[in-house]
C-alpha cells in the first residue's frame, strides 16, 4: 500500500510572504486594501464567483495575509470580467476591479498562471496587436490565442468565424493609422523610460 | 459645443453596424459630428492586465488628440463603445487624481507634440441623444414608429459603472425612455447591467455562455422581442453565440439583439443596408416593426 499523503490545511507563517499584501495594498488601486472588513458583498455580487477556486472576499483575505503563490494562480483573478460590480458596491470602497488587474499583472510578471490558460495569453496577444498597429483586430488576436492555447479548439470556431465573414463583420487585414502606430510606439516607450526613471 | 466621434477597433469590425448606423443617426438628427482623426486602441479590458501606465496612456492619446483635433478649445467625444468609454472616463479620473501618472502622461505625449490639458469632456452617445437633444426632438425625426415592439434595454456593465454619471448604476432607464420616444415599448428587465461574461465567451467558455444565457433567457421570459445593446461586446455575446446556447442548454431561445441606434434608424425610417441590419445574425425581421 502506497504511504499516505497528508497536507497540512492551514498555513504556518514561515510558508508565507508576508510582505505580499503591503506589495498589493501599494499599486495602484490597493490603497485600501486594509479597510476590508470581509463583509462579502463583492462575493455576492460578482456573477462570477460560483466559477472561482476563491471568491473575491477570501482573495482579499489571503492577499492580506500573505498566500502569495494560491493567490497568483488563482483562477478567480482571471475569471473577473471587469465588470465593476464589486467596486461600485463595496462599502469600504475598494476599487477591488483595480485589485484584480494588479493581481493580474503581478502573476504575470511572476510568470505563475497556468500554462495554456487562453485568458493571459489573449491580454498578451492583444498588447502586441495594439503595440503594432495601435489597434486591435479581434480576428487575429482571437486566432493567435487558439493557436496558442487549443490549436485543435481551431477547427470548432471556424463556423463561427465564416459566419462572421459573411456578414461582414471580420475585418482580416490588419488595421493600420497611417503613421500613428509609430507616434503611439514613441510615447509607450516615453513612458517606459519615465517609469524605470520613476522606480530604479 | 462640437461634437468628436470615436468609434474604436470593435466598431470597424465585428460591431460594424454600430458604427453605420450610429453615423446615420447623426446625420438625420442634424448633428455636426467629426471622427477623431489618427485615433488608436483604447486597450479595452485586457492592456490593463499588462501594464497600467502604458495602458492610460494608450487612452489618453486619443484625448490629446481630440484636443488637437479642436484647436485646444473644450470639445465633447462621443465613444459609443463601452469598453472605449470606461477608458476614457477611468483614465480621465485617474490621471486627475495622481500627480505622478499625470507628469508621466504629459511628458510621453508631449514628446511627441501632443498636449494633454484634460479639458476634453467624453460622452456616451445615449446621454447626447436624451440629454442634449432631447427626445422630443427624437421623436420628432420617427417616421416609422416602432408599434408592438418589447424592447429589453441592456446597458450592460460599463457605460454606467463606475464611472459614468449620466444615469442611475443600478436601474438605468436612459435607453428604455429612448424606445419609448421611438413608439417601442420598454420591458421591465432587471437583467439590464448584468455582466455578459465579456470576453470570457471565448475563452473560458463555460462561465462566459451562462451568464449570456441567463441574460437572454430572462428578457424572452418577460416579453421582450429584441434586445438593445450599446455595447459591441454584449451584442456579440447575446447574439453571435446565441445558436451555441441553445445547442448547449438544450433550448431555443431565439430573441434578435441589435445596437439602440439600429433600432433608432428603422423609426427614423432609414434604409436597412444604412443601419447594418444585413449584419445580424439572429434576423431582426422576425421583430414586430423591425421588418
Amino acid at each position: 500500500m502506497a504511504a499516505w499523503k497528508i497536507q497540512g490545511r492551514v498555513k504556518h507563517q514561515e510558508e508565507l510572504d508576508l510582505d505580499f499584501g503591503k506589495t498589493i495594498a501599494s499599486k495602484s488601486g490597493g490603497e485600501n486594501l486594509y479597510g476590508c472588513i470581509q463583509c462579502g458583498t463583492c462575493s455576492s455580487t460578482c456573477p462570477l464567483s460560483i466559477y472561482m477556486d476563491y471568491t473575491p472576499r477570501k482573495i482579499i483575505a489571503m492577499t492580506r495575509a500573505g498566500f502569495h503563490d494560491e493567490v497568483l494562480r488563482s483562477n478567480t483573478i482571471w475569471l473577473c470580467a471587469s465588470c465593476y460590480a464589486c467596486t461600485v458596491d463595496c462599502p469600504r470602497q475598494i476599487r477591488i476591479t483595480d485589485v484584480m488587474y494588479a493581481l493580474k499583472r503581478e502573476a504575470i510578471e511572476h510568470g505563475v498562471y497556468p500554462r495554456r490558460f487562453p485568458i493571459p495569453v489573449l491580454a498578451k496577444e492583444f498588447f502586441k496587436s495594439v503595440m503594432k498597429t495601435g489597434r486591435s483586430n479581434e480576428g487575429l488576436i482571437v486566432t493567435w490565442m487558439i493557436l496558442k492555447t487549443a490549436p485543435l479548439k481551431l477547427f470548432k470556431q471556424m463556423g463561427l468565424g465564416l459566419k462572421l465573414l459573411l456578414h461582414g463583420r471580420l475585418s482580416v487585414l490588419e488595421e493600420h493609422m497611417d503613421g500613428g502606430a509609430e507616434q503611439l510606439r514613441k510615447i509607450l516607450d516615453h513612458v517606459e523610460t519615465a517609469k524605470k526613471g520613476a522606480t530604479p | 459645443m462640437k461634437y468628436l466621434y470615436y468609434p474604436g477597433c470593435s466598431l470597424k469590425g465585428t460591431g460594424k453596424a454600430y458604427d453605420e448606423s450610429m453615423v446615420a443617426v447623426f446625420q438625420k438628427l442634424g448633428m455636426d459630428v467629426e471622427e477623431l482623426q489618427g485615433w488608436n486602441c483604447c486597450g479595452a479590458t485586457s492592456y490593463m492586465s499588462i501594464d497600467e501606465t502604458k495602458a492610460f496612456a494608450l487612452i489618453a492619446r486619443n484625448l490629446a488628440l481630440a484636443e488637437q483635433q479642436n484647436g485646444g478649445e473644450p470639445v465633447h467625444l462621443i465613444s459609443p463603445c463601452a469598453a472605449c468609454y470606461l477608458g476614457l472616463c477611468k483614465a480621465q479620473k485617474y490621471i486627475a487624481e495622481s500627480e505622478e501618472l499625470k507628469t508621466i502622461i504629459v511628458d510621453s505625449l508631449g514628446s511627441v507634440g501632443l498636449k494633454y490639458t484634460g479639458n476634453v469632456k467624453v460622452r456616451h452617445p445615449l446621454d447626447i441623444f436624451v440629454n442634449d437633444l432631447g427626445l422630443d426632438k427624437i421623436a420628432k425625426c420617427v417616421s416609422h414608429p416602432l408599434k408592438g415592439l418589447k424592447v429589453a434595454s441592456y446597458y450592460g456593465c460599463l457605460i454606467v459603472r463606475p464611472y459614468a454619471t449620466f444615469d442611475d448604476q443600478y436601474n438605468p432607464m436612459t435607453m428604455d425612455k429612448l424606445m419609448v420616444a421611438l413608439g417601442a415599448e420598454a420591458v421591465d428587465w432587471p437583467l439590464k447591467t448584468r455582466c455578459c461574461g465579456g470576453t470570457l465567451t471565448g475563452t473560458v467558455e463555460e462561465a462566459g455562455l451562462r451568464l449570456s444565457y441567463m441574460l437572454l433567457k430572462e428578457a424572452a421570459k418577460r416579453g421582450a422581442n429584441l434586445v438593445a445593446t450599446a455595447c459591441p461586446l454584449c451584442q456579440f455575446n447575446l447574439e453571435c453565440y446565441q445558436s451555441k446556447m441553445n445547442h448547449d442548454y438544450g433550448d431555443h431561445v431565439h430573441l434578435p439583439v441589435a445596437f439602440f441606434s439600429q433600432v433608432m434608424g428603422k423609426a427614423f425610417g432609414l434604409d436597412r443596408r444604412q443601419i447594418g441590419l444585413q449584419r445580424l445574425m439572429v434576423p431582426v425581421e422576425t421583430s414586430p416593426a423591425m421588418a
